[in-house]
């Protein structure tokens, strides 16, 4: 080891403990192109989507005191860019939420946000809650997964009232069934609305734009580069 | 008397139902008092009419004139924004994100973008001419857009003049937005890195003489309302929201502020160097539509302060980059305005077609396929006109957002409509709605 180690310079190129590396899918070539075209080798990449892994503790500042006032639930802990996630198992939601109210004065719940990932299987569906202490002027994450095969999630509403438009929108979207909501229908998309539009599997649609003797594909069937 | 076809009623399988298209009352209280009906009616008020700010459909139920419940219905304006992002790289996003809240489209950005940012860890390299412009931008954005909300709030409730007023001075905001961004309204000018462009020449006068205006129009409001007894007796009482409702509700913005709690996020959590900023939160103690108008009047001189000072700084930035100096992340053309007045940007056309090959596979690699942004997820909220609106921005590594969720303080903050509502006037639920200022745009998205 000399001062100059690289993982001195870029503290983020120390790799990550085994066993705390977060995989969720993985991303095959480079230039969106499949089948035809592609003479440069890129083509053959298979790179995984790695999220950020667990924290360690000590934590540091309030974190590790909310992190030992949800040591009920066990959670994960991910700190990332400077916010800390808590990934809670499903059942356990009503429990944390309860404990970040009442003891921990996170006042403000502002809102749920589902995210759909295809690949992370067994845990398709996350439901992912924002919550807010005026009192200390902190913020945490609370997430929680639910498997395609059952989207099942307890709701928040008779905790956090303001849950209930944001469940809505989130069944709406992503087909998590919030179990407990007072009445969880669609809110944006029509009543007799088949499928869930924010989902993966759900096309974006379109029809293709003619202008000048050109075609322009829908976005979905363009070529992507993503 | 002329025959009304639609107000007569029809029989239906939910009883008996009246299309009301105004001046048809007589003919509708005949109806209803042909039968023993008339003690329970319900009424369903737009989407389609003039006091409901815009496309929101409500659902009341009346008893006489007193509303005993009062539902909303809503995404009649829903475009899908947020998918229509996935498909579209982290930069085109900001084109998208910008139509939604349309009467604060540069706080829409800006939380998308610090979202961004903070996910491509640049936060700290945006330099600080950008950050200026972003205060000084979102902040006259505040002004118009608290104007709209004074002057279709006066307009429902009959002052005409309000509403005149507060258009014209919106106007003369929207005339800046168009000098520095080139549009008046969905201008995707704040990107991931900084803006897009430097400001244009003659902007800090504009700016200067703007201030210098409203100062002497603002005062037009407070004379025109502040003791109006007609004013007074429409908003005071009315929308009533406690503190603790307020949080059980999610509520943010001037209506938590009317409840007399400074909770402000330019104060509380700052970005965009707010706290080098003068400014004063400004709260009102009586939790009801008429303090929610007077927070919002207050809070315009509170922002056309940070504007002062905002363009103070500029005068003294002259020159400054207005975009991170990354290259793999900053736009690698610059946008002129030809003779045609159209933009483009014919000596970059001439760089990348004409003399650099390395030029041009750089602007393929940004422009076309865009940048990479690490994996994970953030949530930085800003403080918009209406309250907090935050954007969940989440990565899985590619050119695109995987997943961009706006958190609308419209979308929250309308959930209130019931509790401010029900046990009120028909009248007054119009005001408790023009209190929320809740942007169609912005709760469909």
């Amino acid at each position: 080891m000399t001062d100059n180690d690289a993982t001195d310079q870029m503290p983020e190129n120390v790799p990550a403990p085994t066993g705390e590396v977060h995989e969720v899918g993985v991303r095959h070539g480079m230039f969106g192109v499949h089948g035809t075209g592609d003479t440069s080798g890129y083509g053959g990449l298979v790179r995984p989507t790695v999220y950020p892994g667990d924290a360690q503790r000590p934590y540091g500042g309030w974190y590790d005191e909310v992190a030992d006032a949800l040591e009920v639930a066990t959670p994960r802990v991910v700190i990332d860019r400077g916010e800390i996630t808590f990934h809670v198992r499903r059942e356990d939601l009503p429990t944390v939420a309860k404990l970040l109210r009442d003891e921990l004065k996170f006042e403000l719940l502002s809102g749920v946000s589902g995210v759909h990932y295809p690949d992370d299987h067994g845990a398709e569906l996350h439901a992912v809650y924002h919550l807010l202490s005026m009192t200390y002027n902190r913020r945490i994450r609370v997430e929680v997964t639910a498997p395609d095969a059952d989207p099942h999630v307890p709701s928040l509403v008779p905790l956090y009232p303001t849950a209930d438009w944001h469940e809505r929108e989130t069944f709406d979207m992503f087909g998590i069934v919030f179990d407990g909501h007072p009445a969880l229908t669609r809110i944006l998309m029509p009543d007799d609305w088949p499928g869930h539009p924010q989902r993966k599997d759900y096309p974006l649609g379109g029809i293709p734009v003619e202008y000048k003797g050109g075609s322009v594909p829908p976005p979905d069937q363009r070529r992507s580069y993503n | 008397m002329s025959t009304d076809y639609y107000a007569s009623g029809a029989d239906t399988t939910d009883g008996k139902v009246f299309t009301v298209t105004g001046q048809d009352w007589d003919s509708i209280a005949q109806g209803l008092s042909d039968e023993e009906m008339a003690e329970r009616v319900v009424v369903n008020m737009g989407p389609q009419h003039p006091s409901t700010h815009g496309v929101l459909r409500l659902i009341l139920e009346l008893e006489g004139e007193t509303v005993t419940e009062a539902r909303c219905g809503i995404g009649y304006l829903h475009t899908g924004i947020e998918k229509n992002m996935e498909f579209r790289s982290w930069t085109q996003g900001v084109t998208f994100c910008t139509r939604m809240d349309y009467l604060s489209p540069f706080f829409n950005e800006m939380t998308y973008v610090l979202g961004v940012e903070r996910l491509l860890g640049i936060e700290d390299d945006v330099p600080e001419k950008a950050q200026v412009m972003r205060v000084l931008l979102m902040e006259l954005n505040r002004i118009s857009s608290h104007l709209v909300c004074i002057a279709t709030g006066g307009m429902e409730i009959g002052a005409l003049t309000v509403m005149t007023i507060g258009f014209r001075e919106r106007e003369l905001v929207l005339d800046l937005f168009e000098l520095i961004t080139g549009l008046r309204m969905n201008h995707a000018f704040i990107r991931p890195g900084g803006v897009a462009q430097d400001l244009p020449h003659g902007a800090l006068d504009e700016i200067r003489s703007f201030i210098a205006l409203m100062r002497k129009r603002l005062p037009e409001y407070a004379d025109l309302c502040n003791a109006n007894p007609i004013f007074k007796g429409r908003l005071e009482g009315v929308g009533h929201l406690d503190l603790e409702g307020c949080l059980a509700l999610g509520m943010t913005g001037p209506v938590l502020r009317s409840t007399g709690y400074p909770w402000d996020l330019r104060k509380t959590q700052p970005y965009c160097g707010y706290e080098t900023y003068d400014f004063e939160v400004q709260t009102w103690d009586t939790s009801d539509a008429y303090g929610r108008f007077r927070v919002r009047l207050n809070e315009m001189w509170e922002s056309l302060k940070i504007v002062e000072q905002a363009a103070d700084r500029l005068a003294k930035l002259d020159g400054a980059p207005v975009m991170v100096a990354d290259k793999k992340v900053a736009w690698p053309s610059q946008l002129a305005i030809g003779s045609d007045g159209m933009g483009n940007s014919l000596d970059h056309i001439r760089h990348i077609m004409g003399e650099s090959m390395e030029a041009l596979i750089h602007h393929f690699k940004l422009v076309t396929e865009g940048f990479r942004v690490p994996p994970g997820q953030v949530y930085v909220p800003v403080e918009s006109p209406r309250g907090e609106l935050g954007a969940h921005v989440v990565s899985d590594g590619g050119t695109r957002p995987f997943r961009a969720h706006f958190r609308d303080p419209s979308f929250t903050n309308l959930q209130a409509t019931s509790v401010m509502s029900e046990g009120g006037m028909v009248a007054d639920v119009i005001v408790a709605i023009a209190s929320i200022d809740p942007v169609m745009g912005g709760v469909d998205r």
